[in-house]
């Protein structure tokens, strides 16, 4: 293992070489459009100027970025919101015509001196879903798509053929090109890409290039995450990023595009062109300093990245372990985060963008793939982070080395990790109970811990295998279940419960059914069941902080507003609190880590010269994500039903489950459903599970009532036009679309509380059409 | 690098000095073209209970690891050399050196540090200050993440 100081020149990492006649490939181009620009640079943050291609048409533009869209939307996610409005019909759908890829940044995005701050937030009409799904993501593209001109990237319409969209900042050119000789596999294409398009043969040239691609998989499945590249000089390999929920990369390929390029001659510290780059570097060195001295006794991010997650996950019982039926697994401890630290490569800037000393991006470098396509060959994995490792036990796999070969596969054929891993597991689980077996899924044994198989089921679906199951099972676990509930080859109630997934997206890898308020972190989401609106297990849980019903309704307010600013602005959630300031534990709000709340307000108003107050982040948030969620009603979901969740995630299905926690479950029916102890020793196992369940769906009913109170929606879910003017939105159409959704469900009696309250117990009002009034 | 053997440091005579600030003087003539010292120097003289202190890089390396561009790297002779047309100013170096002398003045975004030129000891005009040859070896330091979890 390198031992540190190694001269970058002189690093090896012992993955296989590859020899491609870049010029070869790059002669069969044909450029079947191209635009001129001029990069006019950044002012504070904002490149004020929007990118549009549309491959229908072969049309490329410049749209402006106004000072009321910043305003409203603030930038990033917002801006994707805004310009997905103004393309976008309520009927669009994944595959349809209009349908948009929208890459944006954010005023911060791009800045070196503050950890984490080099996100790109992407969206688009999800295949998963069919509402809008937004994932943030690392890598360089964001910042040198800005550095290069441009604060967003929307791409509508269809190429009739394999196509590259070349961003050039270099020479300030766009174009399209085919791009018939080029793999389609990320892990080969974005190299090939990078060299392809560096302006010379040296790796600095080739840092300054970014791809963003997906692979086969992506092509055949709804899964399909975006690999967005960042070129790493010691390793010699341009490393990849996901943007992995919701099938971003499905759309990618759905839209022909292999892959998008952006590139920079150069930038510097100053290059986002701050108001004030001494506070900037001030507020970015303070908590370079924290991660220093504080971060190998927190998370040791720097370290491990994310896998330190997972043995505090099966600690507290909340790591998924087949298919979330458990928390926790006796052989958990194989695929702690030190068999990974053995695996990782040591002493390298890790940082998915500059400057983040975080640094939670770790490699294996020159890891021999065991299977498919690319058997044999040595390669550098990036990852494996939490969730990944977390699909891992989900599967019941407990090999780091089957752990990092699903890795090394998904991303290649770019296949978001998460869903692929989790509906694996279900899958599984689906097969111990016979309800699928070895000819129903097309000669695979899909069981627990069948690691073989689970590869194999993503080769085939790489290779575009037309097996029924394949071809089903690719497009995720809502389809499944109405597959197997249609086939009648199993209890549909069993199918409906167990299948992890809420909107159409597959759940990420907690297990939550002992913390109401991450099942609302989960299922009262915008885009589906993702923690990066809000994680309060240990809060609720653990730390029992939010004991009320409005005390979780108040952190299921704060904690997703809190948590979107960061897609607003291009940053990375991570260093908000996986650091902590030493004196964190003494303030007034730990959860909220005021130490860093005061940096974000600082760092926002040194790049961009406001003066704005924590109050205000939230504000910008707020008006962002009610506009999403108006945007989903507009797309006729975003209602009460659409935030169903499966009662997997809330208790126990099974009574193999019941017995697995009975002691914590028979505890429950004493002390919270007032059952003697008496009564609970007479119940049989089926009996006491129907209690729970009952009990449980009526809780979280109820926390939906005070969710929806407290965002100011109706009891629908629906934002309302009142709220929406508070905010500072007045846009007719979507006013007066509230407003008729809003009469509709009163006629159909939609508008009325979901949970059953007892009488010493009060919905959040009595008052009817309450938010009139506001 | 194993090419490279020994590398120049300052050697520090406290005992010596009167805390004029000459080398800091000299030495932001060199960063920055002008005779400020202070924030400008990359060779700080703090006056504590005893008399003064020398703050300055040993040119131990740990920031080597640190810069995600290759901005900074060992020369020839040894020095740790920070190419400001390389850095992207992103601090992590200065963040992250144990000792602060990795410096960064308000005047630009990319940080400087000592490069044991010897203006500095030119210009003390009580010899408080000497370049001294150490072995690499022994000054060399990394990332404290290759210790263990």
């Amino acid at each position: 293992m390198v031992k540190g100081q190694v001269p970058i020149e002189e690093y090896k990492t012992g993955n296989t070489k590859h020899a491609w006649d870049g010029k070869k490939i790059k002669a069969a181009h044909k450029i079947l459009a191209e635009y001129t620009f001029k990069n006019d640079g950044i002012t504070h943050g904002y490149a004020n100027k929007t990118l549009y291609i549309n491959l229908s048409k072969a049309m490329i533009k410049e749209k402006p970025v106004t000072p009321d869209m910043k305003k409203k939307f603030t930038g990033g996610r917002g801006f994707g919101l805004k310009l997905l409005w103004d393309s976008i019909q309520p009927t669009t759908r994944w595959n349809s015509e209009e349908n948009e890829l929208i890459i944006t940044t954010g005023p911060l995005c791009g800045t070196t001196q503050y950890a984490g701050s080099g996100k790109s937030l992407c969206l688009t009409i999800s295949p998963s879903t069919d509402i809008i799904c937004d994932s943030n993501v690392g890598g360089f593209f964001g910042p040198y798509l800005k550095f290069a001109g441009f604060d967003a990237v929307e791409i509508q319409g269809k190429s009739k053929e394999d196509v590259v969209i070349v961003i050039d900042g270099e020479s300030q050119k766009i174009t399209i090109e085919t791009a018939p000789k080029e793999e389609t596999n990320s892990h080969l294409l974005n190299e090939q890409l990078t060299h392809m398009y560096a302006s010379d043969d040296s790796d600095t040239s080739r840092q300054k290039v970014s791809v963003v691609s997906a692979g086969k998989g992506a092509e055949h499945s709804y899964w399909g995450c975006l690999n967005f590249s960042f070129y790493d000089i010691r390793r010699k390999v341009p490393r990849m990023k996901q943007a992995g929920r919701g099938g971003l990369g499905t759309v990618l390929r759905d839209k022909k595009i292999k892959a998008i390029v952006t590139k920079v001659d150069r930038f510097d510290g100053v290059s986002n062109n701050p108001a004030d780059p001494v506070s900037l570097a001030e507020v970015g060195t303070k908590l370079h300093k924290e991660i220093r001295d504080l971060d190998r006794y927190q998370c040791n991010m720097r370290a491990v990245g994310t896998s330190h997650l997972v043995e505090i996950m099966d600690e507290y019982d909340l790591l998924p372990t087949e298919n979330y039926r458990f928390g926790s697994f006796p052989k958990a401890s194989r695929i702690y985060s030190p068999r990974f630290y053995d695996l990782f490569t040591k002493v390298i800037p890790d940082g998915c963008w500059h400057g983040c000393t975080m640094a939670c991006a770790k490699t294996v470098d020159g890891f021999t793939v065991m299977t498919g396509p690319y058997k044999g060959e040595k390669v550098t994995v990036d990852g494996p982070e939490y969730e990944t490792i977390g699909c891992g036990a989900n599967m019941s796999l407990w090999d780091p080395l089957w752990i990092l070969e699903f890795n090394f596969y998904c991303d290649t054929y770019g296949l978001d990790t998460i869903s692929t891993g989790t509906a694996i597991a279900f899958y599984m689980e689906m097969y111990e109970y016979g309800i699928l077996n070895k000819e129903r899924c097309g000669g695979l044994e899909l069981c627990f811990g069948n690691a073989q198989a689970a590869l194999e089921f993503m080769h085939r679906i790489a290779q575009g295998d037309d097996n029924e199951f394949i071809q089903i099972a690719s497009k995720g676990v809502r389809r499944v279940k109405d597959w197997l509930i249609k086939k009648g080859w199993g209890d549909p109630n069993l199918i409906n419960d167990v299948g992890m997934e809420s909107k159409g997206l597959e759940y990420s890898e907690y297990v939550t059914k002992e913390s109401l308020a991450m099942q609302g972190g989960y299922g009262l989401t915008l885009k589906g069941p993702q923690h990066d609106e809000a994680w309060l297990i240990f809060m609720d849980m653990v730390n029992n902080a939010i004991p009320t019903f409005a005390d979780k309704a108040e952190a299921l307010h704060y904690f997703p507003m809190w948590r979107t600013w960061f897609g607003l602005n291009g940053l990375c959630k991570l260093p908000w609190n996986d650091v902590e300031p030493a004196n964190n534990a003494e303030t007034d709000e730990p959860a909220k880590v005021p130490g860093h709340v005061q940096n974000y307000v600082e760092y926002q108003n040194a790049v961009t010269g406001w003066n704005v107050d924590k109050q205000e982040l939230i504000l910008q948030s707020e008006r962002c994500y009610n506009w999403q969620r108006a945007m989903n009603v507009w797309l006729g979901r975003g209602c009460r039903t659409d935030d169903w969740i499966p009662y997997r995630s809330m208790g126990p299905v099974t009574e193999m489950e019941y017995l697995s926690r009975s002691e914590r479950y028979d505890k429950q029916l004493v002390e919270q459903l007032n059952f003697s102890k008496k009564e609970v020793q007479a119940m049989d196992t089926k009996t006491k599970i129907k209690i729970i369940y009952d009990h449980r769906q009526n809780q979280y009913q109820k926390l939906a009532d005070a969710v929806y109170y407290r965002r100011g929606w109706t009891p629908n879910g629906v934002p309302t036009p009142q709220k929406m003017k508070q905010l500072g939105f007045n846009d007719a159409t979507m006013l007066s679309m509230l407003q008729k959704k809003i009469d509709q469900d009163e006629k159909n009696g939609l508008n009325v509380w979901g949970g059953t309250y007892a009488d010493d117990e009060k919905p959040p009002t009595d008052e009817p059409r309450y938010w009139e009034n506001w | 690098m194993q090419k490279i053997k020994t590398v120049k440091i300052l050697k520090f005579y406290p005992e010596k000095c009167n805390g004029c600030l000459e080398c800091e003087k000299a030495c932001s003539q060199i960063h920055f073209k002008t005779k400020e010292g202070g924030d400008k120097s990359a060779i700080r003289i703090l006056k504590n209970k005893d008399g003064y202190q020398m703050n300055v890089c040993d040119q131990r390396g740990l920031c080597l690891d640190m810069c995600p561009v290759g901005a900074l790297t060992r020369r020839k002779n040894g020095i740790v050399w920070l190419d400001k047309n390389i850095c992207i100013g992103c601090q992590a170096c200065v963040g992250f050196c144990p000792i602060g002398a990795m410096r960064k003045s308000d005047a630009r975004i990319e940080p400087f540090k000592c490069i044991s030129c010897g203006s500095c000891v030119r210009a003390c005009p009580e010899n408080a200050l000497e370049l001294v040859d150490k072995k690499i070896n022994e000054v060399k330091e990394v990332v404290y993440h290759n210790l263990g979890v």
